[in-house]
């Protein structure tokens, strides 16, 4: 009972923020809404039992993307784009299409039981989430999260070589 | 009831409205946040698929998502800047010179 109440306060947040993004004409208002958002899928987060992700969640999105959203905002010039149209001369058509996908997708799934594999029984470890999660990626996932920590590195170095400001030439 | 179902619905749902914001948004700061909400919906039905096999490979995935996403939010961003710098724009549709 609890549990409903809290996925459907959670829901409410994800998918308003989510509208908010697409539709609110000021960009600020549209990162405040993908704040709101992201917010509500780090409480989904929480209510399945991945409480890591849903503090990286937090401090992931909401501290470290979002600000840098918002700085880039301040850097580009928001009040030009804001006085012209929104949305492209197709969203009409666009917007249609992504509505019959996602009626689709959502008759379909509640139209038959989602078929799952055969439950594996859990392992019984008294460990926490958080340090079942350390353990897989510091042994069975070594090799990924070396490598993304060599993406991270490259995606650090090219923004910096990407926003630096050209020398006159 | 909550089920897995829902959560899997939720997913869909935010995967649609994602879409439809990098179909529709003409300001690139804002299709770029409509990817982070596709990003998202993504990491919800990796973590619903994960707690019902009972694996936590679903969550770790989830994390290199979320480690994608902050590497494709950085450079697309300094894009951005550099676009800016050198064009004066951030509409996507102003943004064509490749075709005449």
């Amino acid at each position: 009972m609890l549990d409903a109440f809290f996925f459907w306060a959670f829901t409410l947040f994800v998918v308003a923020g989510a509208l908010g993004t697409v539709t609110f004409r000021n960009p600020v208002h549209c990162a405040i809404g993908l704040t709101a958002s992201l917010t509500g899928v780090a409480g989904i987060f929480l209510l399945q039992g991945a409480e890591f992700l849903s503090v990286a969640q937090i401090i992931v999105y909401v501290g470290g993307i979002m600000v840098l959203f918002l700085f880039v905002i301040m850097l580009v010039n928001v009040g030009r784009s804001e006085r012209e149209r929104r949305f492209s001369p197709n969203a009409k058509l666009a917007a249609a299409h992504c509505l019959g996908v996602g009626g689709l997708v959502l008759y379909f799934l509640f139209s038959r039981p989602l078929v799952l594999a055969p439950a594996i029984a859990a392992s019984g470890s008294a460990q926490g989430n958080t340090e079942r999660i350390g353990n897989a990626l510091f042994t069975s996932y070594l090799l990924p999260f070396e490598i993304a920590s060599v993406l991270l590195l490259a995606a650090l170095i090219g923004s910096v070589v990407l926003a630096r400001k050209r020398p006159e030439a | 009831m909550i089920a897995n179902v829902h959560y899997v619905a939720l997913s869909a749902v935010l995967l649609v409205i994602g879409t439809a914001g990098i179909l529709t948004r003409r300001n690139l700061v804002v299709l770029l946040m409509s990817v982070e909400l596709v990003l998202n919906a993504v990491n919800i039905n990796l973590i619903a698929f994960g707690r019902s096999l009972h694996d936590d490979g679903g969550q770790i995935f989830a994390l290199f998502v979320m480690a994608d996403a902050v590497a494709e939010a950085a450079v697309g961003l300094a894009l951005l800047i550099a676009l800016f710098r050198n064009k004066e724009t951030v509409l996507a549709d102003e943004v064509d010179s490749l075709r005449w």
